[in-house]
């Protein structure tokens, strides 16, 4: 006889070690997502022209640039968490599994610091344009 | 995985007869898993070129104006409404409501023509503000 509770033995032997809360937050940031979303598509179509003046300009507003990190966040975020159980539905090898998945944390981290880096940059870059 | 591969598999996609909702479940996935990867690799390349310089800018924009680049752009778009109207109906399925036959249907059937008509009502609006 196992002296060990049912939940004592399936604890940490899901596909990922865990779940309700990897549920919840792709929940949470599907919802910031799209809402910051229709906002920088709202925005963008407002703006007179897409060219580098013009966006570079617009970023540099407060504005702007604070939600547009938001969104950054909120999007990487989402889209790590959508990807990893893509990777865990379809990837059943254990090695291969975690390889991956942690080949996906690095590159959206990655993507994502460069895309906030980009945004810092341009709002704190001042009024010239760097031509 | 610990599997016996002697052992069945329950039956799958293959005995079933196709619905729309079928359809839009596997489009959830598929659009998202585009917009993760091309989607977000174009918004990071914009956003690396217009804080880079004008010349960095003036080659994105080159590509976004080509005719490639509109059919990306096209299609990105397009999965952007479709995952994010499909994600909306799967809030309502994950409240246990929508299951019905008629109503399941109606609303997988909905996102479809939702997504086609919002990507068609964006395109307007950017063609009509040149």
């Amino acid at each position: 006889m196992r002296m060990e509770s049912p939940l004592g033995r399936v604890r940490g032997l899901g596909s990922a070690r865990s779940g309700a809360r990897h549920w919840w937050l792709e929940r949470l940031t599907s919802v910031s997502t799209l809402l910051l979303f229709i906002w920088f598509a709202v925005s963008l179509l407002r703006l007179p022209g897409l060219d580098h003046e013009t966006v570079t300009e617009w970023l540099r507003s407060p504005l702007a640039a604070v939600p547009m990190l938001l969104l950054i966040v909120s999007t990487f975020w989402h889209l790590k968490l959508g990807l990893q159980v893509v990777i865990e539905d379809y990837v059943h090898q254990e090695g291969s599994k975690l390889f991956s998945v942690l080949l996906l944390n690095f590159l959206t981290i990655a993507g994502a610091a460069l895309a906030f880096f980009a945004i810092l940059k341009i709002a704190f870059g001042g009024d010239a344009p760097n031509a | 995985m610990h599997r016996n591969p002697s052992r069945p598999l329950s039956p799958h996609l293959t005995i079933w007869r196709w619905g729309p909702h079928m359809l839009v479940s596997i489009l959830h996935r598929v659009t998202g898993t585009g917009l993760a990867t091309l989607g977000a690799a174009a918004f990071v390349w914009w956003l690396v070129a217009a804080a880079t310089s004008a010349e960095a800018y003036a080659d994105f924009l080159d590509h976004a104006d080509n005719w490639y680049g509109v059919v990306i752009g096209v299609g990105l778009s397009w999965a952007f409404f479709q995952h994010s109207l499909s994600g909306i109906r799967h809030f309502v399925l994950d409240m246990g409501a929508g299951y019905e036959l008629g109503v399941n249907k109606f609303w997988s059937v909905m996102t479809l023509v939702g997504s086609i008509f919002l990507t068609a009502l964006l395109w307007f609006l950017i063609v009509g503000g040149n």
